[in-house]
């Protein structure tokens, strides 16, 4: 059973769902980012308070968060058909997954940002600091450690989300998990997906605190 | 320098409004050191925070530099505030930035070329006695250190007004003294106004030249510290002046006392002693200490009197014969 074909499908699964995992990220961040930013500016005694835009904001991302991923994974088969061309396959599976993970990004960077200490960015306002420095020099700089553990966590939950994918027919390690293990009961296939997305999670999460760490100047010595 | 008329400041919460600031006017001239004391509570964190409108006041008006605030854009108020620095009680440095970089960063906001703004950070290094910290960042600091590279970094754009809000109010008595001497260098030498807000009496007599007393939002009383520690006329002063480390005279409570105030040129006679000795009557030293205000030695006294009156007022008349400041303290609670 384990001839060269299989090892060969559950390395080029590793390689999809590593590339679906990084590219939906990457995608969550460029929505999520600039959303999480907005909401900590708009909000209520934010550096702009702007009711409205916070409101919508803040609905728009708790109505698509409790929106369970397998019922959005399917509810947008259009929108994912309008972008990608097609509904099934490793590329179009990239497109709920961002879209399901940008309003987590968005409240992880949001909780980031309110950590950032009142009082520099006081002090950065004192200085006569403009809203643009303000965000790129104070708050996200002083964030960036736990922007850092944000991603990790991010990472981590996309590439489960990315498993999950495999009902559809989007390809990766969860998709081998589904048809070699579930649907036609190879318990050894199964078992070495599980162990390969456990492997996954535990690398990503370790690169990315040793990152954090790394950058982070608040630790002495 | 800076006028201040009429500030109020109003903070409306959801179910309760707080009156921060009720009426305050103020003028603030060049190359003065003004201290504004005040409990906490009293508003002069509010107050200080208008001068440079990171809180906007209800109403009235501050002018800075003959500027009213109030009328400047956005863009025109953030070049302004580059002319007001601030310091902080805890100092509020970019965590993630060295000592450097973070004296650096009002410069970035002035868009000086880097290379200007390392050799100018450089120089306030010098200045504020941290040169071989340069490249460490501020979590390997001590208090004291972190202050001096917060004055550093306020000193960077050359600004004509500094504000301090409690800027010796986390650091210890040694420390505090070292940083109110750079605070009073840095005046004298480049003519910097500075305003600073605090809690202790001490500070203010230290290094301010003028100061006013804040007491619940209202302005109290104001005038130079020597007039101001002289004769107290508010109560707020009085419980500003008598007060000291460690707690106060409860101990006068209900006694009749007198307070006496010495200065320089009044210490030459054994007043007391004399006194004591004219009059055939002990009198009871409650507190007696001396205060550097502005350079001048300053005594003060409190007495608590005879009982028979007759005496009492001998004593008075006495004292103010030999023009020493006399003041009763009727039940005075500190």
């Amino acid at each position: 059973m384990w001839d060269n074909q299989t090892i060969l499908m559950i390395v080029e699964g590793t390689g999809v769902t590593l590339y679906m995992t990084l590219v939906s990220t990457l995608i969550a961040y460029l929505l999520g980012l600039p959303m999480g930013i907005i909401l900590v500016v708009t909000a209520p005694g934010g550096l702009k308070p702007n009711k409205i835009i916070y409101k919508i904001l803040d609905v728009i991302v708790n109505i698509v968060r409790s929106i369970p991923f397998l019922i959005l994974l399917m509810l947008i088969i259009p929108f994912t058909r309008l972008i990608v061309g097609k509904s099934y396959g490793a590329t179009a599976t990239i497109v709920p997954l961002a879209l399901a993970a940008a309003p987590f990004v968005a409240r992880l960077v949001e909780s980031s940002l309110l950590e950032v200490d009142h009082g520099v960015i006081e002090a950065a306002q004192s200085m006569g600091a403009s809203l643009k420095t303000i965000i790129w020099k104070v708050l996200l700089a002083e964030a960036r450690t736990s922007l850092i553990v944000g991603a990790t966590i991010s990472l981590g939950t996309i590439l489960g989300y990315s498993a999950m994918a495999g009902v559809v027919g989007g390809g990766g390690l969860g998709d081998i998990a589904i048809r070699y293990g579930y649907y036609r009961y190879q318990a050894d296939i199964m078992i070495v997906t599980v162990v390969l997305l456990v492997a996954l999670v535990q690398i990503l999460q370790m690169i990315g605190t040793k990152l954090s760490k790394k950058l982070d100047r608040r630790i002495t010595g | 320098m800076i006028q201040i008329k009429d500030v109020t400041k109003t903070f409306t919460g959801k179910d309760n409004t707080v009156e921060a600031l009720k009426g305050i006017s103020l003028e603030i001239h060049q190359g003065e050191i003004y201290g504004i004391i005040g409990m906490s509570g009293a508003g002069k964190s509010t107050l200080v925070r208008c001068l440079n409108f990171l809180e906007r006041p209800t109403s009235g008006t501050v002018c800075v530099e003959g500027k009213d605030l109030s009328m400047l854009t956005d863009k025109e108020l953030r070049e302004t505030r580059t002319h007001i620095a601030m310091i902080f009680q805890h100092f509020n440095l970019l965590m993630q930035r060295t000592v450097i970089d973070n004296i650096c960063f009002p410069l970035e906001i002035t868009k000086v070329p880097r290379k200007d703004a390392l050799s100018r950070a450089r120089q306030l290094l010098e200045i504020v006695g941290l040169t071989e910290k340069e490249l460490a960042y501020p979590a390997q600091l001590s208090g004291g250190q972190k202050q001096r590279v917060a004055i550093a970094r306020a000193l960077a754009t050359n600004p004509k007004i500094l504000l301090c809000d409690e800027a010796t109010s986390a650091l210890d008595p040694t420390t505090t003294k070292a940083i109110l001497a750079l605070l009073k260098e840095i005046n004298q030498k480049y003519g910097i106004t500075i305003v600073i807000i605090t809690h202790e009496m001490a500070v203010v007599q230290e290094i301010c030249s003028h100061v006013a007393i804040i007491d619940e939002g209202t302005l109290a009383e104001t005038g130079t510290v020597e007039e101001v520690f002289q004769r107290p006329k508010s109560n707020a002063a009085k419980k500003l002046v008598f007060q000291k480390e460690g707690g106060r005279y409860d101990e006068m409570k209900g006694k009749r006392c007198i307070r006496i105030v010495f200065t320089s040129n009044s210490s030459f006679e054994p007043v007391i002693a004399n006194m004591v000795l004219t009059c055939k009557m002990p009198v009871n030293i409650l507190l007696a200490d001396t205060r550097d205000i502005g350079g001048v030695a300053h005594g003060q006294m409190i007495l608590q009197l005879p009982e028979e009156t007759a005496v009492a007022e001998k004593m008075i008349e006495y004292l103010k014969e030999r023009k020493l400041e006399v003041e009763e303290l009727n039940n005075y609670v500190g």
